[in-house]
């Protein structure tokens, strides 16, 4: 009967001992609840598909932040790994008729291979010259693709047929989603809590001592673009079955620059900030959109869908990141953060700002 | 990014537009490594100003009907204004952050993208040549109009080497490159300097923009190929090295017109290989051809 009791109690007191306390952990906590009720609320198919794509992002932007806001190896060519995944598994499924939960993990697994390719290389360099460098790869690969030898990838038009979907209705791929990324987005956020993450964020803020230290940050930087190859090919996966299509879109420039963007703009070094920045931009930008136009419906050939992000909103988009960013240039999260927690001098721990003293060893909050 | 005619033996085409892209490439990276090197500010804005001088041309010379001449004068000067003000107001104010750094100056390109597609539409556009006709030059035709660019870009080179080689400026520019602290104790008024070089180097932006305009068609997305090949030019020449942008543009703008020239799907390929080329040589030497190791940055 004790035993039962516990199981109760545990789950209760993590939750008024750790989450409740502190307002950011409750927003996270809230929001996906929020999330994960919100078919309930709605079952427009047009809702569901933003908040789709938004948490496919929100992982994709995540996985950017734990390699390069962590490490500190900027990452401009992070549509590689989306795109390699994406492309693995439609032409998995395409050619060989295997199944969605097949092909999305070996198109992350062909990210990670991604992953390994450009980080062996980039290895040798640091800063801006790694951030260029790593923009080459998916430029060379769209080059790539537009060839289109042997008629593999369909060239421009991208893979737009023959892909089964994420699964058989839009409620259903919703419950795909949206868990897996609080899942995934939980798993990043506890590599960046551990051991790992510690090294990571060392190494971004001196990589020379952390080798003092006797840690192998070759091996550890390796880890990152593995690691971040992963999630992010998990992304690309989902989102190559979820559209039934993979274009070269996925590939482009744009998307890059757009998963900085977002991440920059949630605020780096956190996994919870990038995946806040695209809960807040994506489905913002997306609805000023429909008020734009003043229609709710479905939207054309999903193929042209990133192509159709040059639209008024990608001003919208630009400008207020523009403006966020000059006032909060750490990111949103990280200002709102700042703003409402306090670490503990003595042991390090967050609180609420507003409290006295600290919620474990009781010392003085200044 | 230059439209090219076929029709005549491939290898003058190859030298003629080869040197041509060069040329651009040169002039676009040396204004970008410019200011990366003075203010460590990476402006993936810089062909976006380049990319709205050839439109203001446009929309002078087609739309206003002025004077060729007058509307280049014109476009270059509200470009580099443009570009100075935009950089005190918004990038000096988030340039501790590197990252954000980045996103601003990206936000900023990709305004300049939308409003050119508001003002002017997607489709393609073109600008009259400045001197027509065309002549022989060992029995390649080459167009008057690329000998001017080829002509500009050559001297504006010299200037620019000139300017910071033997001027006082340019030596004040060159010592922030080196030392800034240093620079700032020995009486540099530093944050003036800088904005100095941000207006030179939007302002090559901007040239480079009209010289391109009569040889190439305009759309709003003709920013990024040029934005990509000058990373590619500068991280293969070594960032902050003249001498190292100027070879870094012409080893990839010949492979670029060299691969459309000879490959049928040349056209798509044309970056890829470009950038292959540029990932070979930092495989080898890390810090590009002719790359500085900061102080800072060493270890």
């Amino acid at each position: 009967m004790n035993v039962l009791a516990g199981y109760i109690t545990r789950p209760l007191k993590l939750l008024r001992g750790e989450i409740l306390v502190l307002p950011g952990r409750t927003a996270v906590l809230l929001v996906c609840l929020l999330l994960l009720l919100f078919p309930v609320i709605s079952q427009e198919p047009y809702i569901l598909r933003v908040l789709i794509l938004a948490s496919i992002f929100a992982i994709f932007a995540a996985s950017w932040d734990l390699l390069s806001g962590f490490t500190g190896q900027i990452n401009f060519g992070h549509a590689l790994f989306f795109g390699v995944a994406a492309y693995t598994a439609a032409i998995l499924n395409r050619d060989l008729g295997w199944a969605p939960w097949a092909t999305i993990p070996l198109g992350a697994l062909a990210a990670v291979l991604a992953g390994l390719v450009v980080g062996i290389p980039c290895l040798r360099l640091r800063g801006t010259y790694l951030a260029f460098a790593t923009l080459a790869f998916p430029l060379i690969l769209v080059g790539v693709v537009y060839a289109n030898i042997h008629n593999v990838t369909e060239g421009e038009l991208g893979i737009s047929y023959g892909i089964d979907p994420l699964s058989g209705s839009r409620v259903a791929s919703y419950y795909i989603a949206i868990p897996s990324m609080i899942v995934l987005g939980f798993i990043m956020w506890k590599i960046t809590d551990s051991k790992i993450g510690l090294i990571f964020h060392a190494i971004r803020e001196d990589e020379v001592t952390v080798r003092a230290s006797g840690i192998n940050t070759t091996r550890y930087k390796l880890l990152a673009f593995c690691l971040s190859g992963l999630f992010a090919g998990i992304a690309g996966g989902l989102y190559a079955h979820f559209l039934k299509a993979a274009g070269p879109s996925t590939l482009e420039l744009l998307l890059s620059f757009q998963v900085i963007i977002w991440a920059v703009f949630g605020g780096i070094a956190t996994i919870y900030g990038p995946m806040a920045g695209v809960l807040i931009l994506y489905p913002f930008t997306e609805f000023v959109l429909i008020r734009y136009l003043g229609r709710l419906s479905e939207k054309g050939p999903p193929i042209s869908y990133l192509a159709e992000l040059s639209e008024a909103r990608l001003l919208i988009f630009a400008c207020i990141v523009l403006i966020v960013l000059l006032f909060m240039p750490q990111g949103l999260t990280t200002w709102l953060r700042d703003k409402t927690e306090k670490v503990c001098p003595r042991c390090k721990l967050q609180n609420v700002a507003w409290r006295r003293k600290c919620r474990v060893c009781m010392a003085e909050l200044r | 990014m230059l439209d090219f005619r076929f029709g005549q033996p491939v290898a003058e085409n190859i030298l003629i537009y080869g040197l041509v892209a060069s040329g651009v490439y040169a002039l676009l990276a040396v204004g970008f490594s410019l200011i990366f090197g003075v203010a460590r500010i990476a402006n993936l804005s810089h062909t976006a100003f380049y990319m709205l001088a050839a439109y203001l041309i446009y929309y002078f010379a087609s739309s206003v009907g002025l004077n060729l001449y007058v509307s280049i004068i014109l476009a270059v000067v509200i470009v580099t204004v443009l570009g100075t003000i935009s950089y005190r107001l918004l990038i000096v104010r988030v340039r501790q952050h590197e990252a954000t750094t980045l996103i601003v100056t990206i936000a900023m390109a990709v305004i300049i993208q939308e409003a050119i597609l508001k003002g002017f539409g997607g489709q393609q556009q073109g600008v009259p040549k400045l001197i027509s006709g065309s002549r022989e030059i060992f029995g390649a035709t080459v167009l008057n109009q690329q000998l001017l660019t080829l002509g500009v870009v050559i001297v504006l080179l010299v200037t620019t080497w000139g300017f910071l080689m033997k001027t006082k400026s340019g030596i004040a520019i060159r010592s922030i490159a080196q030392d800034r602290e240093v620079a700032n104790l020995m009486g540099i008024d530093v944050p003036r300097m800088e904005m100095l070089t941000m207006a030179l180097s939007v302002g090559l932006a901007a040239i480079a923009g009209a010289l391109v305009a009569p040889l190439a068609v305009l759309t709003p997305w003709m920013w990024t190929h040029p934005l990509v090949m000058i990373l590619a030019v500068v991280v293969l020449g070594g960032l902050g090295s003249l001498k190292g942008s100027l070879i870094g543009a012409l080893v990839l703008g010949f492979a670029e017109t060299a691969v459309v020239f000879q490959w049928k799907e040349g056209a798509y390929l044309k970056a890829s290989v470009a950038l292959a080329i540029m990932l070979v040589v930092i495989l080898i030497k890390p810090e590009g051809l002719f790359g500085v190791v900061f102080e800072e940055e060493r270890g």
